[in-house]
């Protein structure tokens, strides 16, 4: 039998996420004999080339290619994981969905200091993702079947959810294991 | 003194006893979150929610009456106060990785306890303000969850209440007067925090005292102490 495939990918996370996948310390290699890594910034391949057992989500969807790479895991992996609160809830990017877009790129472009103050503007070519009005969560994007919470979410729970997954056996979380910080 | 069964355990009951008290004092958990210890219990948050010969009632207002059989934990009671609590979650802005009262918050804790992963609600967002212009406290209107704790335990030594409900249904929130809120003391200001279920009313200039690992929630679920009685 050939091995489960993951894929992994950040959104509007800032890949502490990943870092805490990294951070299963020496198990990393018996991860490596488990598993098979596609599309992820970890082994840094950019595109789906076979279908994909377990994805894993950091981050929510704050702009349109954010919400096109969820459609894709959607459509090539089998189980979607969302790891970590931003995934989850929208997380700290979330923090401007009280304040209207407008307002955010103007703080954010034209207000704020910078190193050319006479040339600023609004990022705006057809290249950029445009922003969405908030920030959302994955599984109101699309369908998610697991949820791993956590700011980042321990190695351990991210350890005993891919193990118990590609085993197929329950998960068996313990309650340090559960936090949403 | 009578009797009443939780969950088939019989429980004796003093009288005048709410059945959250006598579940307490029997080593039965209960789940609450707008109860705090020595206040006039309001039901506000439902958590507690019991089931009495077929009838829903909050186990924190409800007096214990003799024969009373109670359901406590039924699975479907139990999805209900799961429920309640995700849309306690859902209907504010509720960001734990930024919130100071992580690990000492109460509905975190009793997600932690129900093993909230995600709630089954779309999140709101609601747009709501923080108010900072007390000198002692900031109210972090987002993480409210009208409890009203803080209304029913935080009153001068005359007895006038410093935080009061304003408007009502969605438009509900916690506001201060603002004079006796500027009046407050630094034991108020620790009372009011702590009496706080979650991180609405925050002191200024002080936080994040504690380190991970040594917070309140952080080894145990919310409850364990009347969960340990049972065992003793």
């Amino acid at each position: 039998m050939s091995k489960p495939v993951i894929a992994t990918a950040s959104l509007a996370g800032c890949f502490g996420c990943h870092m805490s996948i990294l951070d299963i310390d020496e198990r990393i290699l018996k991860l490596i004999e488990l598993v098979e890594f596609n599309k992820s910034p970890i082994d840094d391949i950019k595109t789906f080339t076979k279908p994909v057992d377990l994805g894993i989500i950091e981050g929510g969807c704050c702009n349109s290619e954010n919400v096109e790479v969820l459609r894709s895991f959607r459509k090539n992996c089998r189980i979607l994981v969302s790891l970590g609160e931003c995934a989850i809830m929208g997380g700290l990017p979330a923090m401007r969905n009280g304040i209207p877009v407008k307002e955010c790129l103007e703080e954010a472009y034209l207000n704020s200091l910078s190193v050319a103050p006479e040339d600023k503007i609004i990022p705006n070519d057809e290249e950029l993702p445009i922003v969405l009005d908030k920030v959302y969560p994955c599984h109101e994007v699309v369908k998610v079947d697991y949820f791993l919470p956590g700011c980042p979410p321990s190695a351990d729970i991210i350890w005993e959810a891919l193990t118990a997954i590609v085993e197929g056996r329950p998960l068996n979380l313990t309650y340090d294991m559960i936090k949403f910080d | 003194m009578s009797e009443i069964t939780i969950d088939g355990k019989v429980c004796k009951a003093r009288a005048g006893l709410t059945i959250a008290e006598v579940a307490k004092a029997n080593g039965i958990y209960i789940p609450t979150l707008c109860n705090y210890r020595g206040l006039k219990p309001v039901g506000s948050c439902r958590v507690c929610t019991v089931r009495v010969g077929g009838r829903y009632m909050a186990a924190c207002t409800q007096i214990a009456v003799e024969g009373m059989v109670v359901e406590n934990t039924a699975p479907d009671l139990e999805d209900m106060r799961r429920s309640i609590l995700e849309m306690l979650f859902v209907e504010g802005n509720h960001m734990c990785p930024t919130c100071e009262k992580s690990g000492n918050c109460e509905l975190q804790a009793l997600a932690y306890r129900y093993q909230i992963m995600a709630p089954r609600f779309p999140f709101q967002f609601p747009v709501r303000q923080v108010d900072a212009s007390a000198p002692k406290i900031v109210l972090e209107h987002n993480r409210c969850i009208q409890c009203q704790r803080c209304v029913r335990s935080i009153q001068t030594e005359d007895g006038r209440r410093i935080f009061v409900p304003q408007n009502r249904s969605r438009r509900r929130k916690i506001g201060v007067d603002p004079r006796l809120v500027s009046e407050l003391t630094d034991e108020m200001a620790l009372k009011a925090m702590d009496v706080c279920p979650v991180g609405s009313i925050l002191r200024k200039e002080v936080g994040f005292a504690v380190p991970i690992g040594q917070r309140k929630f952080d080894k145990k679920p919310i409850g364990t102490e009347i969960d340990e009685e049972i065992t003793r």
